[in-house]
């Protein structure tokens, strides 16, 4: 119940910032539009507890995503550097790391996290293992390390 | 304050441009279809931000800022997906990744 309820209010929310048009027919509209959106996701029941980020996770995002964004920028400036500098400079290598999140959620924001960083791309994902291909070996060994693993680890606890 | 969101939409627009052109490069440059994979994941990130930055710079009504906000976020969610889908299908049919460097071309399975 309360996914449904948080699911409306999101879709109400996004539909009001998207469509900039506030009289009575484009309101009742939206509204109908809304409901049928919730009665779809309803019918083929994917409103669980997964379907939406929990509150804690919601609010614990923010910094996860600023230092995740400042991780981007620095690998792309690497990538950038090996583009240029032409295929010599890269050392393509393939290992399978431990992920140790607990929750299916953790594990996909690690994998998504991880193909996000140009350089790194999450091949495969098995129980707790995913299979990384780098640009170059030593960003393998940085993920290896486990910084991204324990930040996400500390995101998903309650 | 005009003049000076013009230059610094100018700037992300110009930084954003040159990272695709570095992507479509590395795209032709690289050796095989993983480290393809790396130099597409510039234009997938750092390009399209900044150059969604940049046009939030260009329009400052809260309306637009918040679609190109929904762009963003949802280009960050798909190209990942995209990513892992294809390099998943790709060692599904059997290409082997070219993990040595490239001098050794005996070492190239």
């Amino acid at each position: 119940m309360r996914q449904t309820i948080s699911l409306s209010i999101t879709l109400a929310l996004f539909w009001l910032a998207n469509s900039g048009h506030y009289n009575a027919l484009l309101l009742s509209l939206g509204a109908l539009s809304v409901i049928f959106v919730v009665y779809l996701a309803y019918r083929m029941d994917v409103l669980d507890h997964e379907t939406q980020p929990l509150m804690q996770l919601t609010t614990k995002l923010p910094s996860y995503y600023t230092w995740l964004i400042k991780e981007i920028i620095l690998s792309n400036i690497k990538v950038v550097k090996h583009v240029w500098l032409g295929q010599e400079t890269i050392k393509p290598a393939l290992k399978t790391i431990k992920s140790n999140q607990t929750t299916d959620v953790g594990r996909v924001i690690y994998a998504n996290s991880i193909t996000l960083t140009p350089g790194t791309v999450a091949i495969d994902l098995n129980d707790d293992e995913i299979l990384v291909h780098a640009l170059m070996q030593e960003d393998i060994e940085a993920l290896d390390e486990g910084e991204m693993d324990r930040r996400i680890c500390r995101l998903e606890k309650s | 304050m005009d003049m000076f969101l013009a230059i610094a939409s100018g700037i992300c627009l110009l930084l954003g441009s040159f990272l695709i052109l570095t992507g479509g490069i590395g795209l032709i440059r690289f050796p095989d279809f993983f480290t393809r994979m790396h130099a597409a994941g510039i234009t997938d990130t750092l390009a399209t931000t900044l150059i969604l930055v940049g046009l939030m710079l260009l329009n400052p009504g809260a309306l637009v800022v918040f679609k190109l906000v929904a762009i963003l976020l949802l280009i960050l969610l798909i190209g990942p997906t995209a990513s892992h889908a294809l390099a998943k299908a790709a060692i599904r049919s059997g290409l082997k990744p070219l993990v040595k460097e490239l001098k050794d071309e005996e070492e190239i399975k």
